[in-house]
């Protein structure tokens, strides 16, 4: 593994597990510690925990804290209003292009905690500071990058509430979806969240850099909980049809093409990329971000999906889903064929696959979907 | 890890020599590296396969490889049962995990493939 990677506070713990370690958007990551499946499985079946400490903390806060994120973000920061609640949204460019997606927590009066994907970290903090400068609240805005000393661990399954429950002590409520409250597992003082990135009931735990092998150690001394890699993160996420920043949206791509346009707001006034999108929304977009079942084949980004023999996009997510047991991906196709039960193909190596559009989630039981019944 | 009966290609894939049959399939080493293994694409009984030449493929959720025949000769038996379990290869590869048979057209062929000690010499470096 280079030298030149960046290594979380509990590369050590990856490494004494026995992990399969691979770069990936700048740091040294767990991809698997005994398979891919088998923690996508234990997911799925009681808990998995996920060193997440890769991805980026950005504090936002000062009395023009409000305004300027409203300016900045897509979604209305208004549906946030109390305390503790938390919201996904998009950062725009001028054109609409997506510079990154992005959870917005309401951590305090005055403030903003915001989860920015790791490869976008100096991207979006040299584009909100070069926002902020611009803007008429310069002088009331305070951008504090708190990446480096905050860690970040994910516990998702039907059994992660309990665990935390039995760490978090009696009168323990956990905090309700889509918010986080502060709370102590053990002795150690986090943020717990009730988000997540596999489509399974649980938290996000942001505590001290210091914290977070003692917390990882914690969390897998309980056998409910099963350690896994960056492998099952994404069969997870693709099974539910969550988009990741780089495959499924990236600065070429608007937000209503890629199936985003819920979360850009209609009428909180303008933002940056507002009237970029308000044409693709009136003109219609070309193509959407379309679902694929794919039989007998693994589909992986970058491959070509066809109708009738001719090419009309390319495989942009694309995994196994240990769930359904069959190929599952995301392709940029045009509306036209987009519709549910269209029939398209992808292109494997020698031969093309049968591929089904299908609307996401691909997996519509979860413990999350049975939370929100 | 690397039974002493069998010999080994380059590629990972073992052969065991049973007459003029040569049993096919991937080592220890190719099934961890590759992980949890989801398809197996195999040829069809009758087809000829070609000593160093590729005769299907292999996935895994991460990965794909293709599978090199250790020797030249005609299928006679494929492993069909491996496309409802391919799991198998990483459950026991050198056993139910088979993926052909071969009836070789060149038994010296198997002398230039690798005993056990030099394939595991050979995956260790």
């Amino acid at each position: 593994m280079s030298d030149q990677l960046y290594k979380t506070p509990l590369y050590e713990e990856h490494i004494a597990l026995g992990a399969r370690m691979v770069p990936f958007a700048g740091w040294a990551m767990p991809v698997q510690y005994e398979g891919i499946i088998e923690e996508h499985k234990a997911t799925r079946s009681s808990a998995g925990l996920f060193d997440v400490c890769h991805m980026g903390q950005v504090r936002v806060f000062g009395f023009g804290a409000f305004d300027f994120l409203q300016s900045l973000l897509t979604n209305d920061l208004g549906l946030i209003a109390t305390l503790g609640e938390a919201q996904y949204t998009l950062m725009c460019d001028e054109d609409g292009g997506i510079i990154d997606d992005l959870i917005v927590y309401h951590t305090g009066d005055l403030e903003y905690m915001i989860v920015v994907n790791a490869s976008n970290r100096e991207t979006d903090l040299d584009w909100m500071r070069a926002r902020l400068a611009e803007s008429v609240h310069a002088a009331e805005v305070e951008i504090a990058d708190e990446s480096d000393r905050t860690a970040l661990l994910a516990l998702q399954g039907p059994r992660a509430l309990e665990i935390i429950g039995e760490l978090a002590g009696e009168g323990f409520e956990p905090p309700a979806r889509f918010t986080i409250a502060e709370a102590r597992l053990d002795a150690t003082p986090v943020l717990l969240a009730r988000t997540g990135y596999t489509g399974e009931d649980g938290v996000e735990i942001v505590c001290h850099a210091a914290h977070a092998a003692g917390l990882w150690r914690m969390l897998l001394s309980f056998p409910e909980v099963t350690p896994c890699g960056l492998g099952a993160r994404d069969t997870l996420r693709l099974e539910m049809g969550y988009p990741l920043y780089g495959q499924d949206m990236d600065r070429g791509v608007d937000p209503v093409s890629a199936g985003l346009g819920w979360t850009v707001a209609r009428d909180k006034g303008p933002f940056v990329g507002s009237e970029a999108i308000e044409r693709v929304r009136e003109a219609g977009a070309q193509r959407r971000l379309t679902g694929l079942l794919v039989d007998g084949a693994v589909p992986r980004p970058g491959m070509s999906v066809l109708h009738d023999g001719v090419e009309v996009g390319k495989v942009a997510s694309g995994t196994y889903s240990p769930t359904l047991s069959t190929g599952i991906a995301t392709s940029y196709v045009p509306v036209a064929l987009s519709e549910a039960g269209t029939v398209l193909e992808v292109a494997v190596r020698k031969k093309t696959v049968r591929a089904v559009v299908t609307r996401p989630p691909f997996v519509r039981s979860t413990s999350l979907s049975k939370a929100q019944a | 890890m690397y039974p002493g009966d069998l010999v080994y290609h380059k590629e990972h894939e073992w052969v065991r020599v049973e007459g003029d049959v040569a049993v096919i399939g991937i080592s220890h080493f190719a099934q961890d590296q590759l992980g949890e293994v989801v398809y197996v694409d195999l040829p069809s009984t009758g087809d000829a396969v070609t000593a160093d030449e590729t005769f299907g493929e292999i996935e895994s959720v991460k990965s794909v490889s293709e599978l090199y025949s250790p020797v030249s000769g005609e299928i006679v038996e494929v492993n069909d049962a491996l496309s409802d379990t391919p799991e198998t290869v990483n459950a026991d590869p050198y056993g139910d995990g088979w993926m052909i048979k071969v009836k070789m057209s060149d038994a010296s062929e198997i002398d230039a493939l690798m005993s056990a000690g030099d394939y595991e010499a050979f995956v260790n470096e």
